[in-house]
Order: C-alpha cells, then structure tokens, then sequence
C-alpha cells in the first residue's frame, strides 16, 4: 500500500505504519461469542517536523483510539509507530519515562481527564513535580504563566480550585495547559477546543501556532471541526470506520474534497445564520457498524457514489490522485 | 396562560477560597410551551449555573442571592423535596454537559435507559421499553447491537447521543441541553438536531439550548440569550440577534466566527481578557473589551431595554442597524456596515 507520505521520513517526527487495533465485544446479553470490533484498521501517515496534522471524521470512526495509540495508552493490535525514526511501539522502562516526556496528550473529556482531588495547581504543575523541573517558585510561576497564556485569567482566582469548581471549557484550558507545561515535542490534542467559545478557541488556536513556531512542536488535531481545522492545520485527513480515507493539505481538501464522505460532510457544515437553510447532507442514512466489518469499501452502504464493483473489491487503497493528495475510493 | 418557566432577577453566587464567584446576575426570562431558547456565551459567562439553578441541582458552596426561578408558575426554591423529584421525572430532564457523569459506568447503556423509562413510568413494560430504546438508539445514530455495550466501550460522541437518547426517553416537558453535540460530527449533529427538532414540534416541548456554537443555536432556536459575565446581554427572535445584534459584545462574538466558505482571512478575537468574576468589572461588565466604550460604561451600569418590539439589550451604545460599527473604522477595515453579517455566507 502506497505510504501518503509527502517528504523524506527523516523529516518526519512521527510515523504510523499499518497501525490496527480491535477491540473484543459481546454480541449480545447472553451471547458471550466474541466479535472484533475494527476501531483502528490498518493506518498509516506522517506528521513532519513542525507540522500540525488534523485528523476529523465521523462520530466513533476512530479517531481517540489512533490518538491513545500514538500516545502509547493502549497497544496496536498490530503495526508499528516511530517517533524520530524510532520505533516507540514497544518501548518500556526508562525509554517510556523519556516517551512520556516528549508526547503528550490532551484528552477529549475534560470532566473525565482532570484528577478530582488535585486542585487546578497541583494538575498543572504534576508533571513538573514527576520530572524534578524548578523549584517550587520556579514551578508557581510557570503554572500562572501557562494559566494565563490560555485564558484562565486572573491565575490567582483559580490555583487553589478543584476541577468540579470550573466551567467545562475552563477545564478544557487546564487540560491544555498542563500538556503543554513540559515544552513537549509532539502533542495529540483530542478536541481539546470542543466547549470553547469561537473567541477564547481562536486565542488558543493561535497559542498552539506560536508554540509551534517558537519550540517547533507538531500536533496531531483531533477534530470535528472542520473550520479549525482549516484554521490550524497544515494537512488534514478524513477517517471513516476505522480507516484514513483522505489526507490533503487543509486548503485543498476544503475547497476540492474527492472522497465522497469528505464532499458530505464539507457540504454539511453550518453556517452562522438562521436564514441559511443547509442542504441535507448527500449522504446516505443508516449507522456506521465497526463490529466485523464485511471485506469491501467501508462506505459502501451510505456512498452516493458507489457501483456494484465497490462491494466486489476489498476496502480501496490510498492513491495519490494529484500531488500530496491522496483518496481511498474505487470511483476517483 | 403562564410561561413554562420563568426566571425573575435570578442571582447566584459560589464561595470559593479567593473569594465569591459572581456567576449569575440578575438573570430575568422566560420560555413559553414548544418555545426554543438558545443560550450562548463566552466559556464560563454563567451558562451551565443558569441550568444547574433550573433544576435545582447546586453544588453546597452555591448561593441564591436573589430573585425566583418559576416552573409551571411554582417557585422551585419553595418546592419541597418530594415535588422537585417529581418535577424533574415528568417534566425536565437535562442533557449534561459531562455526558460521562450521566452515564453508570458498571452498567450496560441500554439498561440504563431502560430503567430510567421503566421507573418514570411504572405502567410501561420492560418489553416495551427495550422497544424505545431500540428507535431512540436508531434516532441518535447508533447500531442497537450497541444497547449491551458498557459506556468505557463508546467513544465520546457515542457517550454523548446515549445521554440525549436517555433525556427523550421519558418525553420531557422541558429539555435543558447543555452543549449536547460538541463530540459530534456535522452529519450525525445535523440528523439529531433535526430529529429533536421535530420531536419537540411533536409534544410541544420547551428546549434550552446551551451551547458556544452559534451555527448550532442560528439552527435550533426560536429566541436567543446572549450571556456574559454571568448577566444577560441581549435577548431576542434568533433572525434578530444574529442578524442584527445590538450589543458590542454579540457583534464581536458574530464576526469572530471562522468559516469554511469563501477565502480564508484572519481570524478575529474579542481583545482583551476574560472578566474576573470574583471582581467583575465596574459598570457594564464588558466596557474593559468593548470598542465602543464611552465614559458612562464604566460607570453606570447600563439598563435592560427592549430596543426594538421583542428584541432586549443592555447597553450605552447600542449598534446602530445598517450603520458603520466604530470597530471596524478604527482598525482601518473597510466599513461595509453592520449589514455584512446578514450575509454571512459571503459566498
Ligand atoms: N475500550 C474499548 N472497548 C471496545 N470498544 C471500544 C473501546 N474504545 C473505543 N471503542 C470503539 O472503537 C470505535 C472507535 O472509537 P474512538 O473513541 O476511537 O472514536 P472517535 O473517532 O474518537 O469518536 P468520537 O468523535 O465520538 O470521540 C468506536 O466504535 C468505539 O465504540
Ligand atoms: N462549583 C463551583 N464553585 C466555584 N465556582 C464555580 C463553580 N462552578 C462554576 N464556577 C465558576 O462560575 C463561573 C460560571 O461557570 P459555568 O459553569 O456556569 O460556565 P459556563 O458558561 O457553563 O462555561 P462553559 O461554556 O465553559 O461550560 C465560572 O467562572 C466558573 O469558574
Ligand atoms: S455599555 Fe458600553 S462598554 Fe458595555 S457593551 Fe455597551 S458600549 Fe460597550
Ligand atoms: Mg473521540
Ligand atoms: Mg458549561
């Protein structure tokens, strides 16, 4: 399977090679034969030095189960991750405490992420604490500092709180500061803008954009948000059920999407005016069922697009349709 | 007859170490029957302690300052225990914003829903119940293979639809949705926005609609709550606000809003930090960040007027409709006028 990769690998900080992971379930109440659920089904990109890689797609296509992968929460079924070359997919020990020092994650559910206990200093200053980084002053400061940088202003008002005394999208910046707290290398930001306001998100977006400028960190930017993405984003790619559809640079895959489920959902995005009527979206009805998936195009049932031999073919390779954009459908 | 629920002078504050959190001030409204409110405003502006306040659901270091909150023309601060339960069971159910808290984690998804409709409605058997479950998995977009899952084997937005299938099982007088589809892509938000539309139009069922969204709210609601710094800025019909919003801060927060059509420009921000609630600022609360700022602001706090028939605002200096918003002059944009955002779709 061609690679989508768009530059020699030695410039790539971070590279997944047909990375899969199911997940057991039961069928049913009594039914206790087990079945494969495909959450992550044979992915493969690069995130160059630098670069911020949005990754959007369907509700439950996969894309926190990519991001705990690369983040090395939970292991691939099969296939392999590099970081600087380096296969990170194994790794354990004190090469695990240096991993965890240079990636890291900002989860998607900030009343899930945020240890309860802790109050809003103590979470963002731990993995300062765990690293032996500064002495305490030292450490007050840059956690005022990282408080203010996204928007928790005055610091002051809100060290001393427990999560519970925040609102969501205060959380969500806690969560945010406190991965970026280490000057990490490489981030995986799962939603982390969700519950933000367009004026506090496009402060942070902008935050994430200087970092990366200053400290040359690349993200990898889990979103369903497709006009942050195009915002933020220097290359985006689609999933749907479990499997990378399409990646292109931002611009391109916004104004000239080829896959079928990137035209509808690009058509599909609202518009900030209650007399815009949008249409419905081209797509086809019907749930997207990850469990056992049958051998053909995983868009089959819902693609406006597909012909009798797309069910007679496996699920279609990536292919570079025109430069550094490549698409995943039998009909381009 | 009576709005369904109405809030009166509503103030609410939380004590916290540093001091009293001012986060809900004076908050007057009111929802008739089938009416949908939308509700947005700056991440912590107040929204979720307004719905919070509506359900009776205040953490201990909460405290009603002033005003009443009417449900069904009953004070719910004087309701006793027994009459607020039953007030939530039949008549309001919320979708929390963490979806997560809503859900049992030792529990399969759909005996959860299950026993909420079964103890709701005592006469409804499990049979039929499972049957609801089965159309409400279906209406939010998930394989009812899915009903015996347990809530750590959904992905978030998966979470999310379980919890707003869970608040329509028991068709609500009233459904608060605090921020219900932030995990959601745009075809599965579009089909469940639609779905709750129609089943609202359905029973006649009032819906607060909170979210930071504005697109989401243009398309829901039928009236729109402007908050910040926990007090009611602007409320109106939702072509209104949108199309002509009147204050500063809803102007800012329509022209901040990216787009993925037409060219790509540089994003807007409302300048300025967000307001310290335990210290808001003096006069109107977002004269430190606001363009159009006169001496008065700071000062005097601006009244709650209706400025046009059905269309409220609080403050000094209004945007004009139509005319050149001083923002835009001073940042030496062209002025093509208030009337630009009628037109949002710039195509
Ligand atoms: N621990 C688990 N056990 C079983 N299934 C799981 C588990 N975690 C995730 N899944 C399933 O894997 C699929 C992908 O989930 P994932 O959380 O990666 O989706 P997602 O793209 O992040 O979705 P969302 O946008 O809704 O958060 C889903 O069908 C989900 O139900
Ligand atoms: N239990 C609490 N104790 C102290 N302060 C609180 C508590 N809950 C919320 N606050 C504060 O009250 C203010 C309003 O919070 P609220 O949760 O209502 O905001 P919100 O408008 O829902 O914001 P978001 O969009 O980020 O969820 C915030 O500044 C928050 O920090
Ligand atoms: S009252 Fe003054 S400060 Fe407040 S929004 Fe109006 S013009 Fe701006
Ligand atoms: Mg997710
Ligand atoms: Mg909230």
């Amino acid at each position: 399977m061609a690679l989508p990769a768009t530059a020699d690998a030695a410039d790539a900080i971070l590279r997944v090679e047909h990375l899969c992971k199911y997940y057991p379930v039961s069928r049913g109440l009594f039914q206790r034969r087990q079945l494969l659920l495909h959450a992550v089904d044979n992915v493969s990109f690069e995130v160059k030095r630098g670069e911020v890689l949005g990754l959007v797609g369907e509700s439950g296509c996969g894309k926190t189960t990519t991001g705990r992968l690369i983040a090395r929460l939970t292991f691939p079924t099969t296939g392999r991750i590099f970081v600087d070359n380096a296969d990170v997919s194994k790794i354990q020990g004190a090469d695990m405490a240096e991993f965890r020092k240079k990636i890291q994650m900002i989860f998607q559910d900030p009343y899930e992420s945020l240890d309860p206990r802790m109050t809003i200093f103590d979470i963002v200053a731990e993995p300062l604490n765990v690293n032996g980084m500064g002495n305490l002053e030292e450490r007050e400061q840059r956690v005022a500092e990282m408080l203010s940088l996204v928007g928790i202003s005055p610091p002051s008002a809100f060290l001393f709180r427990f999560p519970h005394e925040l609102s969501g999208g205060q959380r969500q910046r806690v969560a945010i500061a406190r991965a970026l707290v280490m000057n990490p290398t490489f981030v995986v930001a799962d939603e982390p803008t969700s519950m933000l306001d367009v004026s506090i998100r496009t402060g942070i977006m902008k935050l994430l954009a200087q970092l990366r400028e200053d400290l040359g960190i690349s993200y990898l930017y889990i979103t369903h948000d497709l006009a942050v993405a195009r915002y933020l984003c220097d290359r985006i790619a689609v999933m749907y059920l479990g499997k990378i559809v399409e990646v292109a640079e931002a611009e391109e895959i916004i104004k000239e999407p080829l896959h079928p489920y990137t035209r509808a959902l690009i058509s599909a995005v609202p518009v900030p005016d209650p007399a815009v009527k949008r249409p419905v979206p081209t797509i086809k009805g019907g749930v997207s069922k990850p469990i056992n998936p049958p051998r053909r195009c995983r868009f089959y049932e819902r693609c406006p697009v597909a012909k009798s031999t797309c069910a007679e073919q496996d699920h279609p390779a990536p292919r570079e349709v025109s430069g550094g954009h490549f698409a995943a459908c039998h009909q381009l | 007859m009576d709005p369904l629920l109405k809030l009166d002078d509503f103030t609410m504050h939380y004590r916290t170490k540093a001091g009293w959190v001012q986060a809900v001030d004076g908050v007057t409204l009111s929802l008739a029957r089938g009416q949908a409110l939308g509700l947005v405003g700056e991440s912590g502006c107040g929204k979720t302690s307004i719905a919070m306040s509506v359900m009776k659901l205040l953490p201990y270091n909460s405290k009603v300052v002033r005003g009443r909150i009417l449900f069904e023309g009953r004070d719910i601060y004087s309701m006793t225990d027994g009459e607020v339960r039953k007030m939530r069971w039949k008549g309001v159910a919320m979708i929390f914003q963490a979806a997560m808290n809503s859900l049992n984690p030792v529990y399969r998804v759909g005996n959860q829903i299950v026993e909420a409709i079964v103890t709701h409605e005592p006469e409804t058997s499990e049979e039929e119940a499972w049957a609801r479950v089965r159309s409400l998995f279906e209406l939010v977009g998930i394989p009812k293979e899915r009903m015996y899952h347990y809530p750590h084997e959904y992905s978030g937005g998966m979470k999310q639809r379980a919890v707003i299938a869970m608040a329509l099982a028991c068709n609500p007088k009233m459904i608060i949705a605090d921020e219900p589809t932030t995990a959601l892509d745009v075809i599965v938000q579009d089909k469940i926005l639609r779905e709750m539309d129609q089943i609202r139009r359905k029973i006649n069922m009032s819906m607060i609609y909170i979210s930071h969204d504005v697109s989401v709210i243009a398309e829901v609601s039928d009236v729109v709550a402007v908050m910040y710094a926990g007090k009611l800025v602007e409320l109106g019909q939702a072509d209104d606000v949108f199309k002509r919003p009147r204050h500063p801060y809803t102007y800012a927060l329509m022209r901040a809003y990216p787009s993925i059509l037409g060219e790509k420009h540089e994003l807007a921000t409302i300048p300025g930090e967000p307001p310290n609630l335990l210290d808001p600022p003096s006069g109107c609360r977002f004269h430190p960040r606001c363009d159009r700022a006169s001496a008065e602001c700071s000062k005097a706090d601006p009244m709650w007027r209706e400025i046009c028939p059905g269309h409220y605002c609080t403050c000094h200096n209004p945007v004009e409709i139509g005319g050149t918003w001083v923002g835009q002059v001073r940042s030496g944009k062209a002025a093509d006028g208030g009337d630009q955002l009628g037109t949002s779709s710039n195509s």
